[in-house]
């Protein structure tokens, strides 16, 4: 790719950072370019970030009607899914899902309150209820 | 404490941005695209059993840590590696090393270092910095895919360093114990493009090298019967693992046709030169491939997806990839 060729889209996913790319000058030679962003990366990113959000609407409203506890929006709400919790938690994902129950997780031991804290970056406190919902 | 001052180098990848800022800083001056070379870390694979986020595995790029592997295989470079099964004894050690001068390396993930933006925080448990100072509850951290310097709390270093899962870096860092002054080119060079070239050309499994791109063109045309909300997002997840990781473009194609560029350079070899420019326009074609799927995903877009298209596109980008590494065969 040319260096004049070079996107400088602006794109938000970067929030205004930038990328280095390589590219040929007029001689052909290759140098570093500082990118603002490609329009076709940046579509790609939001696709998945609107997905991500997707999930954790629907996980927002499945808690709302106590389908599931709130351990189940904040597992979405944090980017994660069933997999990703469980590894960051070290444990089996049947037992994991078992605490996405209501009841189960009302009467989760404190140790793993505690360990769920720590791996979804959230205090006992706020593992326990749903947020306000903010707007988007 | 520091007796030479570290530059801060802004790189496309982090790992070979780590390791060419790295070896710069103890003397041994190798361009980012040197390191890509030198470790022979351009591939392709698609693991369609492997799921991230319940997308597939797709890379343009040899295993993670596969760099700082590489190179020490290949230029007889020594690093020290050192892990830790306890979170504090961790940060006190990355403390010492840097009380002792040294520019510390560090795998972390992506998610926790407070200096990512919102948007760019992803599960990613293989990311690579180095910690180059500390101030009171402070890293100074060179993250080679940003601009500039930028700082993270203990805290938060701490727990990038130390989340479990897929790839876990358990506090992993990393610091040069030799660095060679010198590399012969003439005799690695040689080995290292054949390899990257044979493993494209030949490996003889179907997920890996111009096969891996093949199969995938192959499921392309099998996502008719997966609906379009699961299709969409598998095609952006092919851009994204192209485009987005820190790839320098085209999936470190570029980065690679420039590290050929200055291979020719350094052993004179005409060869290597037009394999570059080869090298560059498959990189162009790769770019040709993701806007076209930008163009059939976005929500704009009311036509049918054409898969055919896509799928025969991504073919046509595997020939002329071929045409690259033969020529790379021929080249010695």
């Amino acid at each position: 790719m040319d260096i004049k060729n070079v996107p400088q889209d602006h794109i938000s996913t970067y929030a205004e950072n930038k990328k280095a790319l390589y590219a040929t000058d007029e001689n052909g030679k290759y140098a570093v370019v500082t990118s603002s962003g490609w329009d076709v990366e940046g579509e790609a990113t939001k696709q998945a970030l609107t997905e991500l959000q997707r999930q954790a609407d629907n996980a927002y409203q499945a808690v709302l009607e106590g389908q599931q506890s709130p351990l189940y929006y904040h597992m979405y709400a944090q980017r994660m899914d069933l997999i990703v919790l469980a590894q960051s938690m070290g444990l089996f994902q049947w037992r994991v899902k078992r605490h996405l129950k209501p009841k189960v997780f009302k009467k989760l031991s404190p140790t793993l309150l505690a360990r769920y804290s720590e791996a979804l970056g959230l205090s006992v406190e706020s593992l326990k209820q749903l947020p306000e919902l903010k707007e988007k | 404490m520091q007796a030479v001052k570290f530059k801060h180098q802004h790189a496309a990848h982090c790992e070979s941005g780590v390791m060419s800022s790295m070896l710069s800083h103890h003397g041994l001056k190798l361009s980012e695209p040197m390191v890509f070379g030198l470790s022979s870390a351009l591939v392709f694979a698609y693991l369609p059993f492997v799921k991230l986020g319940g997308m597939p595995l797709i890379a343009y790029r040899s295993m993670p840590k596969s760099i700082i592997k590489g190179l020490q295989k290949n230029i007889g470079l020594k690093m020290k590696v050192e892990k830790f099964s306890n979170a504090t004894r961790g940060t006190q050690r990355l403390d010492e090393l840097l009380a002792q001068g040294h520019i510390v390396g560090a795998q972390t993930s992506v998610f926790w270092l407070p200096y990512f933006p919102e948007e760019m925080r992803f599960h990613f448990n293989a990311h690579n910095l180095m910690v180059i100072n500390k101030t009171d509850d402070n890293y100074s951290i060179s993250d080679p895919v940003f601009e500039h310097l930028v700082e993270a709390d203990v805290k938060s270093l701490q727990k990038a360093r130390f989340v479990k899962g897929v790839m876990a870096p358990k506090g992993a860092l990393y610091y040069p114990s030799y660095v060679p002054q010198e590399i012969d080119y003439k005799k690695v060079l040689p080995k290292c493009i054949k390899k990257t070239a044979k493993t494209m050309l030949k490996t003889p499994v179907p997920i890996a090298g111009l096969k891996g791109i093949y199969f995938l063109a192959k499921h392309i045309r099998q996502l008719e019967k997966k609906g379009e909300q699961y299709s969409k997002l598998f095609l952006g997840h092919i851009i994204r693992m192209q485009e987005e990781i820190g790839t320098g473009g085209a999936g470190f194609r570029y980065i690679y046709a420039s590290f050929l560029q200055e291979s020719a350079e350094l052993i004179n070899n005409q060869e290597l030169f037009e394999a570059s420019k080869m090298m560059t326009a498959t990189g162009d074609a790769w770019r040709e491939f993701a806007l076209l799927i930008a163009k059939s995903i976005r929500s704009k877009n009311k036509k049918v997806i054409d898969y055919l298209a896509i799928a025969e596109k991504l073919e046509s980008v595997a020939q002329q990839e071929a045409e690259v590494y033969k020529k790379l065969l021929r080249a010695f």
